[in-house]
């Protein structure tokens, strides 16, 4: 029931990726390409109708209450701030800027995106596997 | 600017198509939709019932783009063919999420609705570098400045 339940959340996240058409690099680009002259917001429009329900379910999200189906909610938010924090979203900002694709867009055009987004997603998974990596050799 | 009053309100519903999605896991599952951590989860074992979500999340990912495109037209997905570029962005996008814990998904949508200081600093970080890279290098690199 909870891979049942897990399938539907992510077809309904993908379905929300190709109806904004935040599916299409393109599109992102020209929201982040604020100097370009064509600037593009939908982006913006994306991110205001997606926070709109998360911040309702976060609400909810509180003890007493559980899930429906597992046992409890995430623990509370981590407040550290760190370096890893900083260089990590920095890291991932060069190559989201770079392509256009970050890792939802990506993984949904899997299927209808053609050879680009397939070499796209084999780098990105070598990056996850080279983050753990150097995550192990630190620690 | 380039506003189109369809694009807004298309962006405004499929944003919240995900947030849903993303309510949804929560609410259902007692889980973050960060896709980054989602897929990344995919390269560790045992494959136990959080494996098993995450590979169903990812298929639902995966196949619904298809069953929209049959449902409303393909959609068009412009992205460059230089595989240098390709595989750059793709690492660069792969250990970044990993190594600061999160992506336009987790930090961004999920993070900010809880207003996480790690996710609002995370957030204004990728898209500033984001948008100073598509602003300034990508356009030097492809030799497509306006």
């Amino acid at each position: 029931m909870r891979t049942l339940l897990a399938l539907g959340c992510g077809l309904l996240f993908g379905a929300g990726l190709a109806v904004s058409d935040m599916i299409n690099p393109a599109r992102v680009l020209g929201f982040l390409d604020v100097g370009g002259g064509a600037w593009d917001p939908t982006l913006a429009f994306v991110m205001a109708g997606a926070l709109v329900p998360m911040a309702v379910a976060w609400r909810l999200a509180r003890a007493p209450r559980r899930p429906s189906h597992a046992e409890a909610f995430p623990a509370p938010a981590n407040r550290v701030l760190d370096r890893r924090l900083a260089i990590g979203a920095a890291v991932f900002g060069l190559g989201w800027g770079l392509i256009g694709l970050c890792p939802g867009p990506a993984l949904a055009g899997l299927a209808v995106g053609g050879p680009s987004v397939w070499i796209f997603v084999a780098a990105m998974v070598a990056g996850f596997a080279a983050a753990g990596f150097i995550a192990k050799v630190k620690s | 600017m380039n506003f189109d009053p369809t694009d807004a309100m298309m962006g405004l519903a499929g944003g919240l198509l995900i947030g849903l999605a993303a309510a949804g896991f929560l609410l259902m599952l007692g889980r973050i939709a960060g896709i980054s951590g989602i897929a990344a989860g995919l390269l560790r074992g045992p494959v136990d019932d959080t494996y098993r979500q995450n590979l169903a999340f990812v298929a639902g990912l995966v196949l619904a783009p298809v069953v929209y495109g049959i449902l409303a037209g393909y959609p068009e997905i412009t992205v460059t063919d230089d595989v240098v570029l390709l595989i750059a962005g793709g690492l660069l996008v792969g250990t970044g999420t990993r190594i600061g814990g999160g992506c336009t998904s987790g930090h961004g949508v999920c993070g900010l609705s809880r207003v996480s200081p790690r996710s609002i600093v995370a957030t204004l970080i990728f898209m500033v570098v984001a948008a100073f890279v598509a602003s300034v290098v990508g356009p030097m690199l492809t030799g497509s400045a306006p």
